[in-house]
């Protein structure tokens, strides 16, 4: 579960059926499952109406099976959410009127994809968002701008460049990612121990 | 009042200091010996010829070596400087209000000359002509908000009105007290200032937005707000945090008086009219201790404001591991008379 914390960062609910023409869901890992918790809710003839996008991550094959018995009218099943991004923004491109989003997953993708489809106009009213399982961190270095993705240890080390960084709550919505601040910047080479502080 | 422009840096060198003038008329924050947040607003009228608060833009002695800072910065990262693409004709209004401030507040300083949508633009100090078509990007050599806070000392931050908040949706952003402009860009005021410590309970931000959210074109408000900076930085961003942080280590009773600095925010709110969004200037005085303990008064009242200060609120400012010493060379200047109320010198 999440801790409570500060304004900046986003709120998330429990997703619910929405009356809509396309149900356009969005989910990585154990967000799978907030999607087959949906379906428990679902009329017969919804998933007729439902693109699935879903990058399963290190739940592997775990959900792949129940999502296909759903039987969406697409389901996607990459590799990663960058492998995904053009699948989903060509999906956002030729919404109409009555598309409703699930988002369901880390925060990460959450946030990544809330991005796109804020940006592609669909209003927030039509999106709904679930947290569901790693508390893992996407952060952006302040100092690099490099993004370093599923950070589960604070203080740790920026994929880009190199520099040790402590985890702020502080989050960015476009970019979609917490911020990352050089730990030892008042005193070089004292770096805490680094501690799992999301898993 | 003519102004003798200063050769000066706010890097490396750190050339940077303050005329007596200067001091004199330094925007002190304190009104009285201890200080707590509030939503300390006021009418952003002209008042005490000669003060910071006379003019609607303040230009003063750093005002060129401020822009060639600025100029830098923006050389190593020009990502201090953003607009969403919404927020263009906000830029034009930004622009018109400098430049008609200045103009008519500052004669022997800048022209502007209007007919129609032809203007032409004279900034003196910093060597500048330039004709336009006013409301047609294409004829500035860059967008209005960055030509004209290329050219205006502090940094603004252009903030959108809708579904009753204020969003930060533009802003030239390079003399900050640690915020990103970069990362905080889109987000609303809760959100902006989500880190702050304390304000958020005691309410200080529902108050300050329902009173920022009525802010009525031709009515600015003001207020001051405050931190300390060693070195005279104008650019202590985040994204420098790295160079800059490690300099508080130098700090000691030695070298107080030159390195450390009072860090004071003039800020001030302006309705634009084309837009309807908010113009939040965020002008940035330097003093040095030893500059500041020149005033008697402020050097008592100053001693007891950081002397007393909550923990919490130092360690936000970033100065909790240098307060003991800090202190120790204020209470030198502090001999325990009262102070009379107010910011002014005796």
């Amino acid at each position: 579960m999440l801790e409570g914390s500060i304004l900046s960062r986003p709120v998330y609910d429990v997703l619910e059926i929405r009356p809509g023409r396309l149900h356009l869901m969005v989910a990585d890992a154990e967000g799978a499952e907030a999607i087959l918790d949906l379906a428990a809710s679902a009329a017969s003839d919804f998933f007729a109406r439902a693109h699935v996008i879903y990058i399963p991550k290190r739940a592997g094959d775990k959900f792949v099976a129940k999502l296909e018995q759903l039987a969406p009218a697409q389901l996607y099943v990459g590799p990663s959410y960058e492998a995904a991004l053009p699948r989903l923004r060509r999906v956002l491109a030729g919404a109409h009127m009555g598309l409703q989003v699930y988002l369901a997953g880390t925060e990460g993708l959450v946030g990544q994809a809330m991005f796109e489809a804020t940006e592609a106009g669909i209003p927030h009213s039509a999106i709904q968002k679930e947290h569901r399982g790693s508390t893992a961190r996407r952060v952006q270095c302040v100092h690099c701008k490099g993004i370093t993705e599923d950070v589960t240890h604070d203080p740790f080390q920026c994929a880009h460049c190199g520099l040790h960084l402590f985890v702020r709550d502080h989050y960015s919505r476009r970019i979609a990612a917490f911020q990352g601040v050089r730990v030892d910047a008042e005193d070089p080479g004292n770096i805490p121990e680094s501690v799992e502080r999301f898993r | 009042m003519t102004v003798i422009f200063k050769e000066e840096t706010f890097h490396d060198d750190f050339t940077f200091r303050n005329s007596p003038e200067a001091v004199k008329r330094f925007p002190f924050p304190f009104p009285e010996d201890s200080y707590m947040y509030s939503v300390n607003l006021e009418p952003h009228k002209s008042y005490r010829p000669g003060s910071v608060y006379e003019r609607t833009f303040d230009v003063d002695e750093h005002y060129v070596s401020e822009m060639r800072d600025r100029a830098r910065v923006l050389a190593e990262d020009p990502l201090r400087c953003q607009s969403l693409p919404h927020m263009t004709l906000a830029g034009w209004d930004l622009l018109e209000l400098i430049m008609t401030s200045k103009a008519e507040e500052y004669p022997e300083l800048f022209e502007l000359h209007r007919d129609g949508a032809k203007w032409h633009w004279i900034n003196r100090p910093l060597g500048i002509e330039q004709k336009f078509t006013f409301l047609d990007e294409t004829t500035l050599p860059c967008g209005p908000m960055e030509y004209i806070t290329r050219q205006t000392q502090g940094d603004f931050a252009v903030l959108d009105q809708r579904d009753d908040n204020l969003w930060m949706d533009a802003g030239m952003v390079t003399t900050q007290a640690d915020w990103s402009l970069d990362f905080d860009i889109g987000m609303n005021f809760f959100e902006w200032h989500a880190p702050v410590p304390k304000a958020h309970e005691m309410g200080i931000f529902q108050r300050a937005l329902k009173f920022l959210l009525n802010v009525q074109q031709g009515s600015p408000a003001r207020r001051l707000n405050w931190t300390m900076t060693v070195n005279p930085l104008l650019d202590t961003s985040p994204e420098n945090y790295h160079k800059w942080g490690v300099m508080k280590k130098d700090l000691t009773l030695e070298n107080m008086g030159q390195m450390m600095h009072l860090r004071v925010e003039l800020q001030t709110f302006f309705r634009l009219p084309r837009s309807n969004a908010l113009v939040f200037p965020i002008r940035c005085y330097l003093i040095k201790l030893d500059e500041l303990v020149t005033v008697p008064k402020w050097a008592r009242r100053f001693h007891r404001v950081i002397r007393d200060l909550p923990t919490e609120l130092a360690t936000y400012k970033g100065f909790v591991t240098n307060r003991p010493k800090i202190v120790e060379w204020l209470s030198r200047y502090d001999d325990g008379a009262p102070t009379s109320p107010g910011i002014w010198p005796d």
